[in-house]
């Protein structure tokens, strides 16, 4: 259902101000997203204000410092810090981001907004629910099918069709890509979304995967795959730089290719 | 967490996420369109939907003209000094703005979705195209008119 504006009780009131202890210098001022399911009625606004002499150059280095000195209760996702597990996503000053490559010297002002993804459930403060991006993933069958035996060693595959896969394997997971599409956040119950359809054309584009024609038929619907308008946002703030608008227009391209040999029934 | 789910019609959400939570409430939906910083590509897409809308109203607007020159030459003539007053020639230059939006933004979709133009640099410069094109276009296509006498004030 196409939901414009947040729902009742989504809405984040005015919260509390930390403020910077007296005489801090190159002083940053946080806002951040916050709500405790345990305790909040409604999700709010936060501020923190941080001397950025007290911490590293990246964001998620500012939010480890909240916790770690201002505010304990304060929850987000993170773990290699170098932009490889993809877990510490979030929407920095209107755009998603990993908080780990993304440093506060990018940030335009010194008043720097944090939410979670956008238009996802929240469980806690930065963290929301993925299980529905997951399970797309997952329903595109991410490994590869062949109908070859499987060889002594590796199977084998030429430089020229190697190469076909960059720009698609190396696409983690953070989810910055899907949650920052207008038609996710409108028809993710039915979408695949950006990430899971990235995903679903590396395997296509593999010259070692039997079932191209397959994931094509599970993907030709008028929701799964043609929900994308090109809107570009997912290339636009992708954190590795690759570009799902334009795997998701080789699939399309590949759905009405004279190769098209429909299997299913 | 997780607790009772929300009642019917609580939520929209088919999915089961959207969980009532210790506190009582289900689990707020994150910020998305108050917070999000538009891209070109972006406005681009939006502003092509408001075109398609345009263009439809534009569609049963042209539709009502030839309706009323077949009603005979009085109709047509109170037609004509409306579409030549002020107010209809605002009108008739939205149209325009409409039609070359039309044009310019299903051409980028045509490159888009013959797979070329999907880099960064070329789609953000195709939306740019897309947005400041159809008002040059239109403004040029009026001034020309005006120019060659067609129409006046």
């Amino acid at each position: 259902m196409v939901q414009l504006n947040l729902p009742r009780g989504s809405k984040p009131t005015t919260g509390k101000v930390h403020k910077a202890p007296a005489g801090a210098k190159n002083v940053k001022t946080y806002k951040v997203y916050r709500y405790d399911p345990e305790t909040d009625a409604d999700p709010r606004w936060d501020v923190y204000e941080v001397s950025a002499d007290d911490h590293g150059p990246m964001l998620l280095d500012a939010l480890i410092h909240i916790k770690n000195e201002i505010d304990p209760t304060l929850s987000f996702r993170r773990s290699c810090r170098e932009g490889i597990c993809g877990s510490c996503s979030m929407n920095v000053d209107g755009r998603n981001a990993l908080a780990c490559t993304k440093g506060w010297a990018e940030c335009s002002s010194h008043n720097i907004t944090i939410a979670p993804l956008p238009h996802q459930p929240v469980v806690k403060d930065l963290v929301t629910d993925l299980s529905l991006f997951y399970a797309q993933y997952d329903s595109i069958q991410p490994y590869l099918q062949s109908d070859l035996p499987d060889p002594e060693k590796e199977r084998l595959q030429s430089p020229e069709d190697r190469e076909k896969l960059d720009g698609l394997y190396e696409c983690i997971l953070c989810a910055c890509c899907s949650t920052s599409c207008p038609s996710y956040w409108w028809n993710q119950e039915e979408y695949l979304g950006p990430a899971a359809l990235l995903q679903s054309y590396r395997w296509i584009a593999d010259s070692r995967d039997d079932a191209t024609q397959k994931r094509l038929d599970d993907l030709e619907d008028p929701f799964k795959l043609y929900r994308c308008h090109t809107i570009m946002n997912c290339a636009q703030v992708c954190p590795k730089g690759l570009n799902p608008a334009k795997a998701i227009a080789e699939t399309k391209k590949l759905m009405v290719s004279p190769s098209r040999k429909k299997t299913a029934a | 967490m997780s607790n009772t789910p929300p009642a019917a019609g609580e939520t929209g959400d088919r999915t089961g996420r959207y969980v009532r939570h210790p506190n009582g409430h289900v689990a707020p939906m994150s910020p998305f369109t108050d917070i999000w910083r538009w891209h070109m590509t972006m406005v681009a897409s939006i502003l092509f939907r408001v075109t398609i809308g345009a263009a439809s109203v534009g569609a049963v607007l042209l539709l009502g003209w030839v309706a009323i020159v077949a009603c005979g030459p009085d109709a047509f003539a109170s037609v004509a000094a409306f579409s030549g007053s002020p107010f209809g020639l605002f009108i008739w230059f939205g149209l325009t703005w409409v039609l070359f939006s039309f044009l310019l933004n299903g051409a980028r979709h045509l490159i888009n979705d013959a797979g070329k133009g999907l880099d960064l640099k070329s789609a953000n410069l195709m939306a740019q195209i897309a947005v400041w094109g159809p008002i040059v276009l239109a403004v040029l296509f009026w001034v020309v008119l005006f120019a060659a006498g067609k129409v006046s004030l």
